[in-house]
């Protein structure tokens, strides 16, 4: 069972064997964690990746002996550096894990004291266990700031972590786990919190520094595509239990565990769209830790499920391509004859009917809030007045029954912009009108069929639903608010939106509390379709959900949108997922529109510069594909006092091109190609098309699984 | 192993009866040994209350024994300085403050007594404002907490004497006194809740479905806030009753017949010197009762606070 292999000589830093961690809980016990075994060695990353549940973070923890009053080590062994860490006292590990084991959890902003500043928590490392002077302690924190590419490093040790970005705070903490030069680094989602062009940095400090320092890196993350990205090494979770583990081509290549399998055919792939291209969603959903089945624990959803997959625990064992499966019949499973299950519906997708009505159409829409100064002056409201100009001069029409994706990074205005068309903020200036209706009005002054015909998906499944209330009881509400159904009929119309959104009458009288995210997020979306709207606002709908998840609610996002034939506008930061669900893309950066179009347009040149950026850092679960590498510089300026002219002069890669670039400090034109696409950009559409495409892919088994 | 969770697909269950639940719920209590013990103490006055509507050792008003007995084999906890029963006062004197009101005029009372009454009051009043408050905000919320910070600043004993003084003694009165004084508190406490629900998800939902100020406050808000309201609740019958026992002491509490416990404490100081023990059995009354409220409140908030799976 244990790994003997060893590729050359080096002794693992970290090696596990048949882990088992448990949490008490009231009445009873819980197997979070069983028979996970893995080893790392210098200089590897080995990443854990899995759905949320599965016990990534529990590993983790246990390594570090985090696990909280109530959780332990029930069986197994953890080896580091030869030495047992279980039953190993608080104090020795406590040493250890300061002097040896560096650790980078998800939120930067969490891991630093907001009260010290950020120079006081780095040298403390060292003064504590190096027993370095605070000098010595100083110029090597300043080196390592340096080190992680930090601008400015011995004025960022004076301040305090509020007063840095959030990719900076990441930084630091990463410095700051690698001052002891430890023999491991644990990262648990590290770059989940942070945008996409900040993560690409971070990602590639991350591979570089293990290159550099030699360091073993436990790298746990959701994200398929920055597996891809970091690791070497990867081991699949699933409820508790390592299904696979292997060389990361391996596993993306010839993934040999069907839920690996699974997990790779329901990302949606970047340049995919719902037109060519299906998602798979895995059925079912992941055990609770103690409802596991007996068996297998991945039988219940798996497609080639057979008896003794029910009856008998599957063991870890080697496969002849030298990856580690936990299954009975990985030789026997060929994923490229897998076929659906039956019981797994797609959405069949309509082609444009040609009907092109305009249903949204904004103009120069802008909202900006107003700020409160602190001077004085501001205080007794002389001072003048100051505005975030969240968004700025929005334009663009959406035809009926198309989606329009908006895609940009955090704090770009996306938000603020549906929030806006649906009336929770009245507009600042501009036009907006909705079916010839004015709607730049807050809700207060809109009438009753106009707040009808607007309704919205949020984003967190688990604020989405009043927990107060059961699922019948808060899809009936819109229908009894704006009487779209007769009295009577609410019960058979809700049991309808129910059945659209597959589930079934057993859920009427369910509450929140007795559903997964999953379930709440698709009764969201059927309570936002019960009113019968025009036009449905989705605010980044999947981006809380696990990706077997996410599929299945993309699919029935699509499937209730066709049948209801509603007009959608869908914000998203996954670009691959805009891509796969819109018909149009708008492109966002500091409350400006950058660039729009239709959404294959988009992805293939001519780019604006940002989303070239933007494309090239998205990280792609695809080990094969190239990407070219761009990385943007600096920090999104602030909103109170954007760059003028062109707001994305300050970080444009590609502002040295044009002949004269102060031209970028006027406002640039809109450049429109024959099929609507344009782009705010003082670039000629002749340039931005001479771009070559972000993305090439080189593999010949792509259509293995696409198709 | 934990409670079972529902899961997908599962074959159909047979839906608990309203019994079940409501003995799943109740059953959280023992989860904490210091709200089991808390109970216990409240249920055992609530019992001693509902015994006393139908008997008593003696009749509590009747003068029939020599004064200030000491405890004895005919009167367990001995006599008062005008011959009454003490155990049979004591008992009767739960009636006022758990199961009954009196009214002013005729000699009518109507269920849940004064203390109860009085945190009803304050919940409502204190719920109102704080909802406004929290989840109107601006103007609303200014106006309201700063005149509630002024009457939290009042201390309350003062209160209670300025009601009282302008509105003369009796049951109503004293619920009136508890409702005002505890009102600002709730508010705070409701206020803060709403503050935080408000920015949930659902509360967009219900603005986007252009839902009324009112349905919002109460319908989406109020019944998301009733687990920490609940134990505040509790927390403050206990007060309520402390405040009674006050007045009682000070002789403007709840009005004769009925023996009220701050008012035997005071009269059994008087004589003090006569009979010790006299003094001790309503105050040791007012401290179980109270401290018994506290402790199942504070049992039931860590309880309900705690992580559950």
């Amino acid at each position: 069972m244990a790994e003997t292999r060893s590729p050359d000589n080096k002794s693992p830093v970290l090696k596990l064997d048949n882990v088992a961690v448990a949490y008490k809980v009231r009445g009873g016990e819980i197997e979070a964690v069983q028979n996970v075994s893995f080893e790392i060695a210098r200089g590897e990353a080995h990443a854990i990746v899995g759905e949320s549940g599965c016990g990534k973070s529990t590993v983790a923890w246990a390594i570090l002996n985090f696990l909280g009053a109530n959780g332990y080590v029930k069986r197994g062994s953890i080896k580091f550096l030869g030495q047992e860490l279980v039953g190993k006292s608080g104090e020795e590990l406590r040493r250890l894990r300061g002097d040896q084991i560096g650790m980078v959890y998800q939120d930067p902003m969490q891991a630093l004291n907001p009260s010290m500043r950020i120079g006081e928590q780095m040298k403390e490392v060292l003064t504590v266990h190096r027993g370095m002077s605070d000098d010595e302690a100083a110029d090597r924190c300043i080196q390592m700031l340096e080190r992680v590419y930090m601008p400015d490093a011995a004025n960022v040790m004076k301040r305090f972590p509020h007063q840095i970005s959030g990719g900076q705070q990441q930084r630091v903490v990463i410095g700051m786990a690698l001052l002891n030069n430890p023999a491991l680094l644990v990262m648990d989602e590290p770059t989940t919190a942070l945008d996409v062009t900040v993560e690409a940095a971070v990602l590639d400090l991350i591979a570089e520094l293990r290159r550099d320092f030699d360091t073993a890196i436990m790298y746990i993350t959701h994200n398929l595509g920055v597996v891809a990205r970091v690791s070497t090494r990867v081991g699949v979770m699933y409820a508790g239990e390592m299904v696979e583990r292997g060389a990361v081509e391996d596993i993306f290549d010839s993934p040999q565990h069907p839920y690996t399998q699974g997990l790779i055919r329901c990302v949606p792939k970047l340049g995919a769209d719902k037109a060519s291209s299906l998602l798979y969603p895995i059925r079912g959903r992941v055990p609770p830790p103690n409802n596991r089945p007996s068996g297998c624990v991945f039988s219940p959803r798996c497609d080639y499920v057979e008896d003794r997959c029910r009856d008998e625990r599957p063991q870890l064992r080697e496969m002849p391509n030298r990856t580690w499966v936990r299954c009975h019949f990985a030789e026997d499973i060929d994923p490229a004859k897998w076929t659906p299950a039956e019981d797994i519906t797609v959405p069949e997708i309509a082609d444009g009917d040609g009907k092109k009505d305009i249903i949204l159409q904004l103009d120069g829409l802008r909202k900006y809030y107003e700020v409160q100064g602190s001077s004085l002056k501001d205080v007794f409201g002389m001072g003048e007045p100051r505005y975030v100009k969240a968004v700025e001069g929005a334009s663009f029409n959406v035809p009926r029954g198309s989606t329009l994706g908006i895609v940009g990074e955090s704090g770009c205005g996306k938000s603020t912009l549906i929030k806006t068309i649906i009336g929770l903020e009245s507009s600042t200036e501009g036009k907006a009108e909705f079916m010839g209706f004015d709607i730049t009005t807050n809700l207060d002054d809109r009438n009753e069929k106009l707040i009808q015909e607007l309704q919205m998906v949020f984003q967190n499944p688990d604020s989405t639903m009043n927990p107060s209330y059961t699922v019948f009881q808060q899809i009936a509400r819109p229908m009894r608010r704006f009487s779209t159904v007769p009295r009577e009929q609410v019960r058979s119309e809700v049991l309808k939106l129910l059945e659209a959104v597959r589930l079934g009458e057993n859920y009427l009288e369910r509450l929140p509390r007795q559903l997964s995210g999953g379930e709440k997020q698709r009764v969201g979306i059927a309570r936002a379709f019960a009113s019968r709207p025009d036009l449905v606002l989705a605010d980044e709908p999947v981006s809380a959900l696990d990706v077997s998840v996410q599929a299945a609610v993309l699919n029935l996002l699509l499937d209730v949108q066709r049948e209801y034939g509603t007009t959608m506008l869908f914000i998203a930061h996954d670009l691959s997922v805009v891509r796969f669900f819109s018909d149009y893309v708008a492109v966002m950066y500091l409350g400006q529109i950058m660039e729009i179009g239709p959404a294959e347009a988009i992805y293939a040149p001519p780019y604006h510069p940002y989303t070239e950026a933007l494309l090239s850092a998205v990280p792609i679960p695809d080990p094969n594909v190239k990407q070219k590498h761009i990385r943007l510089e600096g920090a999104v300026p602030s909103a109170i006092s954007p760059p003028e002219g062109c707001r994305f002069n300050t970080r444009c890669p590609r502002r040295e091109l044009l002949p004269d670039p102060d031209i970028c400090l006027t406002t640039p034109p809109w450049r429109e190609t024959d099929d609507g696409h344009r782009i705010f950009c003082h670039h000629t559409l002749e340039t931005l098309s001479s771009f070559e495409p972000v993305i090439e892919t080189q593999s010949k088994k792509e259509s293995q699984y696409a198709s | 192993m934990a409670v079972a969770q529902p899961t997908v697909g599962a074959a159909p269950r047979k839906r608990p009866s309203r019994w079940q639940t409501m003995w799943k719920s109740i059953s959280i209590v023992f989860e904490s040994r210091v709200a089991t013990i808390g109970m216990a103490m409240v249920l055992f006055w609530v019992l001693l209350a509902f015994i006393s509507l139908f008997w008593t050792p003696y009749p509590p008003n009747a003068t029939d024994f020599v004064q200030n007995l000491p405890p004895n084999a005919t009167n367990w906890l001995g006599t008062d300085h005008l011959g009454r029963d003490l155990l049979s006062r004591l008992m009767q004197g739960t009636q006022v403050i758990l199961l009954k009101t009196r009214l002013p005029f005729a000699n009518i009372s109507f269920p849940i007594g004064v203390a109860i009454w009085g945190v009803i009051g304050s919940v409502i009043v204190g719920a109102i404002l704080g909802l406004n408050a929290g989840y109107r905000g601006g103007w609303w919320d200014q106006i309201t907490m700063q005149i509630l910070d002024a009457l939290i600043a009042f201390p309350v004993i003062v209160l209670y004497l300025v009601v009282i003084a302008a509105l003369g003694q009796g049951d109503l009165v004293v619920i009136l006194a508890i409702t005002i004084t505890g009102a600002p508190g709730v508010a705070r406490l409701v206020r803060s809740l709403a503050l935080d629900i408000k920015t949930r998800d659902y509360i967009r939902a219900a603005e986007t479905r252009g839902e009324n100020v009112w349905y919002i406050m109460f319908v989406e808000i109020l019944p998301n806030a009733r687990g920490p309201l609940l134990v505040d609740s509790m927390l403050r019958v206990g007060y309520a009753i402390f405040a009674i026992g006050t007045l009682g002491f000070l002789g403007i509490g709840l009005p004769p017949p009925d023996p009220d416990w701050g008012n035997m404490v005071n009269e059994a100081r008087k004589s003090i010197f006569a009979n010790q023990t006299a003094v001790i059995w309503p105050s040791v009354a007012i401290a179980s009762l109270v401290i018994g409220l506290n402790l199942f409140a504070d049992g039931l908030r860590e309880e309900l606070t705690r992580y559950q799976k």
